[in-house]
């Protein structure tokens, strides 16, 4: 294999996809640097798992410049093919044979040679946890070990750019957790992840840059921290005794929300006996605010501090209600 | 690796994880095995007094067991055809399928591994076949070169129905569809030469009985193994078997390339 190529490890620029009249990914730009996570975020149907499908060369692009691992994909498609490996979505794995012939077979497909492959296949079943069930049917599995075993079979090849659709769709916060470490692991080791989630903390978690996908256009990119900085999503939520603690305290913020025109009014809630009330991210602003409440004698009896996160992005960008600024839950 | 080297090492691991599958789930090695012996035991103890008398022989059902053989031997073929549709089309909506198109492997491989690993399970089914029929008193007449050419246009058959089957296999979208295409293929004994002379069919029927691959099939391997006439059956059966091969390799492997993603 050649030696990896300096420059970044995926590079697109003007890729569009349709089927028939529909079109699901729109002129789309990306450039990945190599040895860093790359998270695509959307919602369902916004073209993340065409946009990994085409980056592995499983189906083609209408149009586009594409270069994965330094490989021209429509004119060298196995040379991308031999530097890549996906873990997409829905589990790749082949049911009917056991965890350690699964990884056999990648092994002889990627013609290592038996001893070597063998040697590849014991070390990854240890490195992923799986040594125990080795011998098992991979049909047997749970969610957790398949996307593992899925995982060991994408790093038999040792790719040098990983593709995961979705790697922790379906499971549990402590394999969720496994999994983000193995990714961590990977990317230390110099490897380059492509990473499509709905999951926000996710890519929160693990991604150097998001760029976010909706109805087949990017809408942002931008590290994690640039991105929260596009909504202002930040607020206090207030949960008062009684309704007339509910009222002096809604009257008090509101006159004070008034000098600061164009921010998002106090958000009241009778049923929940709640008052959100935007505020700037700090100790010093909620401080101001206390006091506030507190010259009022107003007694609170709860207070949540939500500072913006990418939840607030992904909702203020992407669907029907893009646009609208101050999105909250 | 050179390219053709790369295809036979793939296609040689995809075979290997083929005959995992079979030897794992046997079911349909079993289920492939067992109906054509079912159907000789049926044809020869059931209608082989009757048949056999109509085809004007002293002893009827032992003439008819060695008139009915290379028909319940195409039968095995089509059984053996069926399966292979059927487990292409499970394949097909395995992930793992998707995962081979993202490597940098020959890519008729899979279809590859398939097909030979398909050849395989219908030859066992015919040596089964072939020994039951033994043991019912079947006592064919030819020496070895003419059981070797018999054996050789069995394989040739296998692997063009195979390719078909792989084909079958990938067009449809659902695996219910794909064990119901190659249920014509099994019909094809019945209206050639497989179970009753053609001469005593009415005229449209015979017609398309004496004009249908198999019968020039069936009566080659007749009368390689019984000492029949063949005549023009020979050139006829390897010329089918060679079309349908070619056509069928082509068509299995455009539809392959057409539908990464289901």
């Amino acid at each position: 294999m050649t030696a990896a190529v300096p420059g970044p490890a995926i590079e697109v620029r003007g890729l569009r996809k349709s089927y028939g009249s529909q079109v699901v990914l729109d002129s789309i730009d990306l450039t990945v640097p190599a040895g860093t996570v790359f998270s695509l975020l959307g919602p369902n149907g916004a073209g993340k798992t065409t946009t990994v499908r085409i980056l592995s060369t499983l189906i083609a692009a209408d149009a586009g410049e594409i270069r994965v691992a330094g490989h021209d994909l429509s004119r060298e498609p196995n040379a991308v093919r031999a530097a890549i490996g996906v873990t997409g979505q829905f589990s790749a794995v082949d049911n009917k044979l056991t965890g350690e012939e699964n990884l056999i077979l990648m092994a002889d497909l990627r013609h290592l040679g038996k001893r070597e492959g063998r040697r590849r296949a014991a070390e990854l079943l240890d490195r992923l946890d799986l040594a125990d069930s080795a011998r098992k049917i991979a049909f047997t599995y749970s969610g957790g070990m398949r996307r593992r075993l899925d995982l060991a079979m994408t790093l038999v090849g040792d790719p040098r750019v990983i593709f995961l659709d979705e790697p922790t769709t379906g499971l549990d916060p402590r394999s969720r957790r496994t999994m983000w470490q193995i990714v961590r692991d990977l990317v230390s080791g110099g490897v380059t992840i492509f990473l499509t989630t709905q999951q926000l903390e996710e890519a929160d978690r693990l991604a150097d840059r998001i760029a976010v996908l909706d109805g087949g256009k990017l809408v942002a990119e931008g590290t994690p921290q640039e991105l929260k900085r596009l909504v202002p999503g930040g607020h206090v939520r207030l949960r008062l005794a009684d309704r007339e603690a509910l009222d002096k305290a809604a009257r008090a913020l509101e006159r004070d929300g008034a000098r600061a025109a164009g921010d998002p009014a106090v958000a009241r809630d009778d049923e929940a006996m709640t008052l959100q009330v935007p505020t700037e991210a700090g100790v010093h602003s909620l401080r101001a605010l206390l006091g506030r409440l507190e010259q009022e004698s107003v007694e609170v009896d709860d207070l949540e501090v939500h500072t913006p996160d990418l939840d607030d992005v992904f909702l203020a960008l992407t669907g029907p209600r893009a646009g609208e600024s101050g999105a909250t839950r | 690796m050179s390219f053709p080297a790369l295809a036979v090492v793939d296609s040689a691991t995809m075979l290997r994880r083929q005959l995992r599958h079979m030897i794992r789930y046997p079911s349909l090695t079993v289920m492939i095995v067992g109906m054509p012996v079912v159907f000789l035991l049926l044809f020869v103890y059931v209608f082989g007094g009757t048949l056999g008398a109509g085809l004007g022989a002293a002893d009827g059902r032992s003439a008819y067991l060695e008139y009915v053989v290379p028909g319940i031997l195409m039968m095995t073929v089509a059984g053996g055809a069926q399966g292979t549709a059927i487990s292409v089309a499970m394949d097909m909506t395995e992930g793992v399928i998707a995962r081979f198109r993202t490597m940098a492997i020959s890519r008729a491989s899979v279809l590859t591994g398939h097909v030979v690993g398909s050849v395989f399970q219908t030859m066992l089914s015919i040596a089964v076949v072939l020994g039951v029929a033994l043991l019912l008193g079947f006592r064919p007449s030819a020496g070895p070169e003419a059981w070797a050419a018999a054996l050789g246009l069995l394989v040739l058959t296998t692997v063009a129905i195979t390719w078909l089957s792989v084909a079958f296999g990938l067009v449809t979208d659902s695996v219910e569809t794909a064990s119901n295409i190659p249920m014509f293929l099994m019909l094809l004994p019945f209206l050639g030469s497989g179970f009753v002379p053609t001469t005593s069919m009415p005229a449209g029927i015979r017609w398309f009985a004496e004009n249908q691959p198999f019968t020039p099939i069936m009566e080659t391997i007749r009368g390689l193994l019984m000492g029949t006439p063949i005549g023009d059956s020979g050139i006829e059966a390897v010329a089918w078997c060679v079309a349908i091969a070619l056509l069928s390799f082509l068509w299995a492997r455009r539809l392959y390339e057409r539908n990464p993603v289901r």
